[in-house]
């Protein structure tokens, strides 16, 4: 619980926020090898280690761990849930003061918001400054945010598959997914956290249109094809017969068990509010202000080619800025065929990259 | 490798081919520097190391981007021809264009660029009217495939050969001052006598 209360973008105020988070590899007693990951749209802080409601592996247990690239006999790795989230920090299904369920009373979060809450979890570890804060997607915004607003925080800067700001695109498909819930009957405006009957349907239809986003279409094409789904021939009819349709109905029915379909509205929704730039003054190179002359952070951006959701130019617009700011500033763009989700699967070369970065 | 230097200039990995180390020789400590096509680092470790340089790059090859990121070195992947406009004016004191600009898509724009975003630059390059390509050329009746220039006409990067005649050339139609220039022959420095008959490479310091 933060001591503290967080003031948010919209001028509401958060009194007594939760963030739930684990910690993996020893804090060093000058707290110097300390490394946030932020996590990602639907992640949690289960980094390293088994998810406790889905009993699957950590998200990134292929990066984090012992020996591993960011190597947990050397780094404390610290990852938290965000606010807004659903997996112990504070966010609509999580009571109010006056002792009933937030829901759709829940202030409208940004992504700085969930920086402040991460940052007044470094203030409660009295972290005063981080070997490296790392992000992939969201968790890279978080990144971002974390060093453009409190410059003095991290000594490092990783920020994987990610943008400086939300596309009509990318908010064109958050909306499709947000929709998908609001119009469930279930969803009831949010108030739907009594007896049990939740927009499970909607948060499926959601999960299923974004995860079309996470891949490519070459990806897709190489793992399902036309392939039919168990059965020899179509059906004439509107089961799943194509192994893709079963794919996506098994990935969106899977996520509702796992995850608030309020909190899929909230955090969508503070990605779309995301504008790196507009925050500061219009000119994303004031954003980085703080890390002029070499003075401060190290940044190291990293996109994939396959990656339509927040391709290369997203990222090289970020390395402009830091240049133009004269942050210390690496890019490199590398070739993976599974799309934006690259940055969560095996390519080697990322698992070089990161480590080269965090050691040197 | 789009130009071979020598050979065997570098058996213990540390000290600098020698169009490098006369780049290096002409940075003064504590400057900000941006090596354009900056390989796996070498340069720019030296210079930040020895010479207290804020030295920055730029590299195509992501293979090699990786090895500078390992180094801790600060470099971007990016192709020359595109992204050295996005570089704000005079950002840099020096920029260096070691053996590249024979395969920009412009030379021309490109020498523009590197004299817009740093006070000075630097510019090494093989030079075509080295005897060896004049002879091959001339009694071989094909394009040269030398020790300066080792790949064949298909496959080569450079496709702007340039000599150092036209270089000068070049660079006195832009009105663009040489600072200092030295020349290179079988891995060592020579003497500017006779320097577009006799140097492999060439390495101009220059400034508008």
């Amino acid at each position: 619980m933060l001591s503290k209360p967080l003031s948010l973008d919209s001028g509401q105020v958060l009194s007594g926020a939760t963030i739930a988070y684990e910690t993996y590899g020893e804090l060093a007693e000058d707290k110097s090898n300390a490394i946030l990951i932020c996590h990602a749209l639907t992640g949690d802080q289960y980094v390293g280690s088994t998810h406790p409601v889905t009993g699957k592996p950590g998200w990134w247990e292929r990066m984090v761990g012992p020996g591993l690239p960011i190597d947990t006999n050397r780094f404390c790795v610290i990852c938290a849930n965000v606010i807004g989230s659903c997996m112990g920090s504070t966010g609509p299904a999580s009571e109010a003061d006056d002792g009933t369920i937030y829901g759709m009373r829940f202030p409208v979060l940004t992504i700085r918001d969930m920086v402040r809450g991460l940052v007044g979890l470094l203030d409660e570890l009295g972290i005063e400054q981080l070997h490296s804060v790392v992000g992939g997607s969201m968790g890279g915004m978080q990144a971002l945010s974390l060093a453009a607003n409190f410059p003095d925080r991290t000594a490092r800067v990783l920020a994987i598959a990610t943008t400086a700001r939300h596309s009509a695109q990318n908010i064109a498909f958050h909306e499709v997914g947000r929709q998908a819930i609001m119009a469930d009957p279930n969803w009831r405006g949010g108030d739907y956290y009594a007896d049990g009957a939740t927009p499970d349907a909607g948060l499926a239809v959601a999960r299923m249109a974004a995860h079309i986003t996470y891949l490519s279409e070459a990806g897709l094409t190489d793992k399902f094809g036309r392939r039919l789904q168990n059965r020899d021939a179509k059906s004439f009819g509107f089961d799943a017969d194509f192994q893709v349709e079963s794919y996506l109905r098994y990935q969106g029915s899977g996520f509702t068990q796992r995850f608030d379909a309020n909190s899929y509205l909230y955090i969508t929704r503070a990605m779309d509010y995301f504008d790196l730039a507009e925050e500061h003054g219009g000119r994303l190179a004031d954003a980085f202000s703080g890390h002029a002359n070499n003075s401060g952070a190290r940044f190291f951006l990293v996109s994939f080619d396959t990656d339509w959701l927040y391709p290369t130019a997203e990222s090289r617009h970020i390395v402009h800025a830091l240049n133009a700011a004269g942050a210390a500033v690496s890019f490199v763009e590398l070739s993976a065929p599974y799309g934006h989700d690259s940055f969560l699967l095996e390519v080697p070369a990322l698992d070089r990259a990161v480590r080269g970065f965090l050691d040197a | 490798m789009i130009a071979q230097f020598g050979g065997s200039l570098m058996p213990d990995g540390q000290t600098l081919r020698p169009d490098l180390a006369a780049i290096a020789r002409n940075i003064s400590p504590g400057t900000r520097v941006l090596d354009i096509g900056c390989g796996d680092g070498t340069l720019l470790s030296h210079l930040r190391e020895e010479q207290q340089v804020d030295a920055r790059g730029m590299e195509i090859k992501s293979e090699l981007v990786e090895r500078c990121v390992t180094k801790g070195l600060s470099v971007v992947q990016g192709d020359a021809d595109r992204d050295l406009s996005e570089y704000p004016d005079k950002a840099f004191d020096y920029t260096i264009l070691s053996q590249t600009l024979q395969t920009a898509a412009r030379p021309d724009h490109m020498l523009d660029q590197l004299l817009r975003v740093g006070r000075e630059a630097f510019v090494s390059f093989p030079n075509f009217a080295q005897w060896r390509t004049r002879t091959a050329l001339m009694f071989g009746g094909r394009m040269p495939v030398t020790r300066s220039l080792p790949v064949s006409w298909f496959e080569t990067d450079n496709i702007h050969h340039v000599t150092i005649a036209d270089f000068r050339e070049l660079i006195a139609q832009k009105g663009v001052a040489v600072e200092g220039c030295w020349f290179f022959s079988g891995g060592r420095a020579i003497s500017p006598v006779g320097a577009n008959w006799r140097a492999e490479f060439a390495v101009f310091k220059l400034s508008r």
